[in-house]
């Protein structure tokens, strides 16, 4: 960052996208829209947390080093879930995944 | 990006120059979030597990949450990620009254998430639904919603105690700005601070859907 002042008007408008994603994800939890309920409740807490990331934290603004960090981290969680639900789902402990 | 005037602030002797040391607490503040969500990655993953696993009694134990108080919370925090950011850039052009300003209205909507939250809370125990000895539930999949209680207790409950230490920090920031240490040529602690802040926002935003929504589209 070190230097790059935000304008105020980029932060209210990324605050009113977040405030309208959080009504959307609240509507969109009541409708049935199965089987895309949590994929798409995931996605916008995702596009969320992007908005946020990039915006409020800065990362858009920032070096190299800060954006691989960033990324760094999600990465390390993708491992944790993917490895771990694949382990469940390949061994049938989940209901309509008999396991391979 | 940053100028050359910026370069020639003072800076502790172990830094080539002043942005080089912001970039460094900027960096360490960043290595130090990753921790954090390796933190929580441990309790969202045993989440989602046993959600995949468990998916008619966590629906049901998502129904006993309370999407209104939850998703007020969400308002809260996204305000209060706003007025950080804004904290921030007031300190970035030496506006100290005004920093103070955002400090204090980020706290106060800290504090009001927290208030919230613990009404949820007491409505919980009012429903006999904390897990324990004291848990009580006259529907179907009994054992797989106090299984779904942990996780909500554990996973708010840690988020609702990293609020708590950054309401804290946020003080700290106050008494500090009130002693004008803050301007546009050394503000590295605000910015940190606000990381952190914003980085217990986007948990919640994760636990809100997760804890709150799923599910609710299928009647019970």
């Amino acid at each position: 960052m070190n230097g790059h002042v935000v304008p105020v008007r980029t932060y209210v408008t990324v605050w009113a996208i977040l405030i309208a994603l959080t009504a959307l994800t609240t509507i969109s939890a009541y409708a049935d829209l199965a089987p895309f309920n949590t994929p798409i409740a995931i996605s916008i807490a995702l596009g969320k947390m992007m908005l946020v990331a990039l915006f409020f934290m800065h990362v858009r603004y920032s070096g190299r080093m800060v954006q691989v960090a960033a990324a760094a981290g999600m990465c390390w969680l993708v491992i944790l879930f993917v490895l771990t639900l694949s382990d469940y789902v390949t061994r049938g402990a989940v209901p309509n995944s008999p396991g391979w | 990006m940053a100028s050359e005037s910026q370069a020639v602030r003072p800076h502790a002797h172990q830094f080539d120059d002043a942005i080089q040391q912001f970039d460094t607490a900027n960096f360490g503040m960043w290595v130090f979030l990753i921790t954090e969500m390796m933190f929580f990655g441990g309790l969202f993953a045993g989440y989602v597990v046993y959600r995949t696993v468990y998916p008619a009694a966590f629906n049901i134990g998502s129904h006993e949450t309370e999407v209104l108080l939850g998703g007020t919370n969400t308002v809260v925090l996204i305000c209060s990620s706003l007025t950080m950011a804004l904290a921030v850039r007031s300190a970035q052009l030496s506006k100290t009254r005004q920093l103070v300003g955002f400090l204090v209205v980020t706290m106060l909507l800290g504090l009001t998430f927290l208030g919230i939250k613990g009404l949820e809370y007491y409505h919980k125990v009012e429903h006999q639904l904390v897990p324990g000895a004291s848990f009580r539930f006259e529907g179907p999949h009994g054992r797989g919603v106090q299984l779904f209680m942990s996780f909500y207790f554990a996973m708010t409950g840690l988020h609702a105690l990293h609020m708590i230490i950054g309401v804290g920090i946020l003080g700290t920031l106050v008494s500090m700005a009130l002693r004008g240490r803050f301007s546009a040529a050394y503000y590295t602690p605000v910015e940190v601070s606000g990381l952190y802040w914003h980085f217990v926002d986007i948990i919640w935003i994760f636990l809100y859907p997760l804890l709150y929504l799923l599910g609710r589209h299928i009647h019970v």
